[in-house]
């Protein structure tokens, strides 16, 4: 006894079941952007949070600290000391504010995910449609931000264009594995622990100041940490310090990627497709 | 036909002005005794953090310094961002609790709308949510000087008056963000606007981390009209035995003129969207 | 399993079928939790096709496995003569949804609801604006059409989701609890729209815990309990299979209120509820007379028709509302 007979499925993604993608997520991202019109001071206000830590942070601790040893060990500005590393936090805030509080509540609230499964989208739709618009959004912060700090003088070297699309591909990483968080959260309570995961990365990844002022065991939890690598990848681009060094940053992300995406949609597959 | 029955009398009764208020504050214990550990990360840990990292990892960068030590009167940099990341952690605590809470009370949960079907007014409403916060605040404080003192941060008993003075910018801070929340419909735009463009200038421009004489000239006018600015220099003024009569009665008097404004349109506010 | 079927029986033809949707055997577990144990459904094209059964009979899960987006546990189900397992994409690219709760983009204006929709299907921006407005007419919404949804009235928000899963002209309509929660002139005016689509042949698949709503809206229903379908036909058939043509109902003071088998022996048979009786007859009029004259005195008696209610009440031995 069989089903009727019907052509196969094209089968788009091998690691995932039959039926789960149709190849227009970027579908998903056209309603992203007709919604953000209707809250275009949250989306532009965006770009504003990273700006004022720029101007406070860096003129005014700046006072304090003076110069500071670039990733050459030459002396940089306070300023363009944090300035790559504000760059790398705003676009893992962005990314995981995006993945995580945005996609519970359409997950569990809006239910406006079950709305799209009932057309020919699939969960890795809806995944990769959610990524890439976290992912523009940030891009387009990153522009902003990246032209600001060429304004204040704050870019040392034309590898500074680099720092885009690493921006793009840190905020992907820290997307895939917010959304991949966000699918196992039970309640609002749980995102304490997003807090709890992103507020000491943001302080203590080198964003503020450099890796020596730790004890060596503690530069080694660093050292673990994403989010340093993101900063550290920014600083060595904005300040054109480039070697080889840089590939083994972009490796993290690579795999953080990797990993993030795989069980996203697995995830998503799981809780919608019940 | 059988006489109609009359039924017994209601045992409800209508509470006094203070009484309403303290149903409410009530209501919010309630509910803070089941729930406390899902506010614990925001409220304790994340001053925490920012004090080990501003205190105590930019501390030692900063060291003793020239440049440290100008900016901070010669005491220990973590001695002298202690007092004002307290009051920081208020002002940002207060922030939080009175913006999505109170529209949630309003739209999502309703929990106001319920209040107000008893006998309570919207007055006693909005004013008890405004106590809560503020008994919220003191709790966290005093957890926050406990760990102050752990960390060597402590400079004498004036820290006393920082935790008051902490409390009454929080509570400043509000009651204007509450009467504020009470007029928002739709969540879209205006908290994220807020926080963006009001909340986190605020906490970066009011001399927690650095003395406001540092910024651009053209910044001050911003520091004036902070809040959080006027708590801090009371705060730190009192932490390290800084301060002089005439400046803290002016910080004073602007924090408790915000305060009573902000409580005033909280009361009004309430009273008017349940009513609607 | 075809063997073993005599030719015109339900099941037969599994290959060469020309419904719309068959299951044979059709099972979905939660866990250890059985929803579904087990169905036989045939919908044939053009027909609206019920699904009658209280809160937890398995409509839902039914529902949603046909819409292919719940895997099923065992047995066979083929839509439009895919699999869903295999072809959730091409199913739902061909059918209508129009689930329990609704589901609208809160983030969206009424109008873009329905065009952003109609991209998911993959349709040209020309021709959803134009079935946008066609649909707006349709669901009576046309001067709502910039407002957000969340400006819109409980009858207004089902109409523009029944509207929003029309967008790609759907050969098959899912209706899950179309009327729940509205008020009675809402519901009519969401009838008349279902019943104009029936005319167009659009096939529906319907479920609800409503007779009355079944009994207007569906040619063809099985009564779901428990997993399982407790029996099949025509809304007509199904209460001339299993009650009587009317039924008297009475009600007691609680306090002086009789027992069941009291009554008994005034009518074919006696259903006793938390508070009221339902006495089963051919004749209410009669029966009334009857249990009056016998020295009850109820508070207040009613006769009416027979409805799919008693049907329910019937083989399940419960009430559908609870």
């Amino acid at each position: 006894m069989s089903a009727p007979t019907v052509p196969p499925a094209p089968q788009v993604w091998r690691l995932l079941p039959a039926g789960s993608y149709a190849g227009r997520a970027r579908m998903m991202m056209v309603r992203s952007a007709a919604a953000s019109r209707r809250t275009w001071l949250a989306f532009v206000s965006g770009f504003f949070e990273p700006l004022f830590y720029l101007l406070a942070m860096g003129t005014g601790l700046g006072s304090l600290v003076g110069d500071l040893p670039g990733p050459d060990g030459q002396p940089i500005s306070y300023a363009a000391f944090i300035a790559p590393g504000l760059l790398a936090a705003s676009a893992m805030n962005g990314a995981v504010f995006d993945s995580t509080y945005n996609v519970f509540f359409k997950l569990h609230y809006a239910r406006l995910y079950d709305s799209m499964l009932a057309t020919p989208l699939g969960p890795v739709d809806v995944a990769l449609g959610e990524i890439g618009w976290a992912l523009l959004r940030g891009g387009l912060y990153a522009t902003a931000f990246l032209s600001v700090m060429a304004g204040f003088g704050l870019i040392a070297s034309p590898w500074a264009l680099l720092a885009l699309p690493a921006a793009l591909l840190v905020a992907f990483a820290f997307a895939a594995v917010g959304m991949a968080a966000t699918s196992f959260m039970r309640s609002w309570q749980d995102f304490d622990l997003v807090t709890l995961a992103v507020l000491p990365m943001f302080l203590f990844s080198t964003t503020f100041y450099p890796l020596s002022v730790y004890p060596r065991w503690l530069q080694i939890v660093v050292e673990c940490l994403p989010l340093y690598h993101a900063v550290e990848l920014m600083r060595g681009l904005t300040t054109g310090v480039v070697g080889p060094g840089l590939l083994a940053h972009l490796a993290y992300f690579v795999v953080m990627i990797g990993i993030g995406v795989v069980i996203a949609s697995r995830r998503l597959e799981k809780l919608l497709l019940r | 036909m059988a006489v109609p029955t009359v039924a017994a009398p209601s045992t409800g009764f209508a509470p006094t002005a203070l009484g309403g208020v303290g149903r409410v504050v009530e209501h919010h214990w309630r509910w803070y005794r089941r729930n406390w550990r899902a506010t614990a990360v925001s409220s304790i840990l994340q001053p925490l953090l920012f004090l080990l990292a501003f205190g105590v990892g930019f501390g030692a960068l900063v060291g003793s310094g020239p440049n440290a030590a100008a900016a901070t009167g010669g005491v220990p940099y973590l001695v002298w961002l202690a007092p004002a990341l307290l009051a920081m952690s208020a002002a940002q605590s207060a922030a939080f609790e009175s913006t999505y809470p109170i529209l949630s009370g309003f739209k999502w949960q309703r929990i106001y709308v319920a209040m107000a079907s008893g006998p309570l007014t919207g007055a006693q409403i909005g004013l008890g949510v405004l106590s809560w916060t503020g008994l919220k605040m003191l709790g966290s404080g005093i957890v926050y000087v406990l760990v102050i003192a752990v960390f060597g941060g402590v400079a004498g008993p004036g820290i006393v008056v920082s935790l008051a003075a902490a409390v009454l910018t929080g509570l400043a801070v509000a009651s204007l963000i509450t009467a504020f929340a009470a007029t928002v419909e739709n969540e879209g735009n205006a908290f994220s606007a807020l926080f963006r463009f009001v909340v986190i200038p605020m906490t970066l421009f009011s001399g927690t981390f650095f003395p406001v004489d540092r910024l651009p000239e053209w910044v001050r006018p911003v520091v004036w009209v902070s809040p959080l600015w006027h708590g801090t220099e009371i705060a730190r003024g009192a932490a390290l035995g800084t301060w002089t009569l005439v400046p803290t009665l002016g910080h004073l008097a602007v924090l408790l003129v915000l305060l009573a404004v902000g409580g005033v349109l909280v009361a009004r506010l309430f009273t008017r969207r349940l009513a609607a | 399993m075809i063997a073993a079927r005599p030719v015109g029986a339900p099941g037969y033809g599994l290959v060469v079928s020309d419904a719309l949707v068959q299951a044979r055997g059709l099972r979905k577990s939660f866990g250890a939790v059985e929803a579904v144990r087990g169905i036989d459904v045939d919908v044939a094209p053009g027909e609206v096709f019920g699904f009658l059964g209280p809160n937890g009979a398995g409509k839902s899960s039914t529902m949603r496995m046909i819409a292919c987006v719940s895997p099923r546990t065992g047995g066979t189900l083929s839509v439009l003569g895919m699999d869903p397992g295999a072809d959730g994409p091409r199913i739902r690219a061909r059918i209508g949804v129009v689930p329990q709760l609704d589901n609208l983009d809160a983030e969206l204006s009424v109008r873009e609801n329905l065009e952003i929709y109609g991209r998911y299907f993959g349709l040209p921006r020309r021709h959803v604006r134009e079935k946008a407005t066609e649909l707006l007419e349709f669901a009576q919404l046309t001067e709502r059409a910039g407002d957000t949804v969340e400006e819109l009235s409980g009858g207004m928000k089902r109409r523009l989701t029944i509207a929003r899963s029309l967008v790609n002209d759907p050969e098959l309509l899912l209706l899950d609890e179309p009327t729940t929660g509205l008020d009675p002139q809402a519901r009519h005016l969401l009838w008349d729209r279902l019943y104009r689509l029936k005319r167009e042949g659009v096939t529906q698949i319907v479920t609800t815990h409503y007779m009355d709503e079944a009994e207007q809206l569906c040619d063809r229903l099985v009564v779901m309990d428990g997993g399982v379908i407790a029996a099949e036909g025509s809304p007509a058939e199904l209460i001339s299979r299993y009650s009587t043509r009317e039924v008297l109902e009475l009600r007691f003071d609680p306090e002086r209120r009789p027992g069941a088998a009291a009554l008994e022996r005034h009518a074919d048979r006696v259903e006793e509820l938390p508070d009221r009786f339902l006495l089963y007859t051919a004749d209410g009029e009669r029966t009334q007379g009857d249990v009056v004259g016998a020295g009850f005195v109820p508070l207040s008696s009613l006769v009416r028709r027979s409805s799919l209610e008693d049907v329910f009440l019937r083989l399940t031995g419960r009430t559908l509302v609870d």
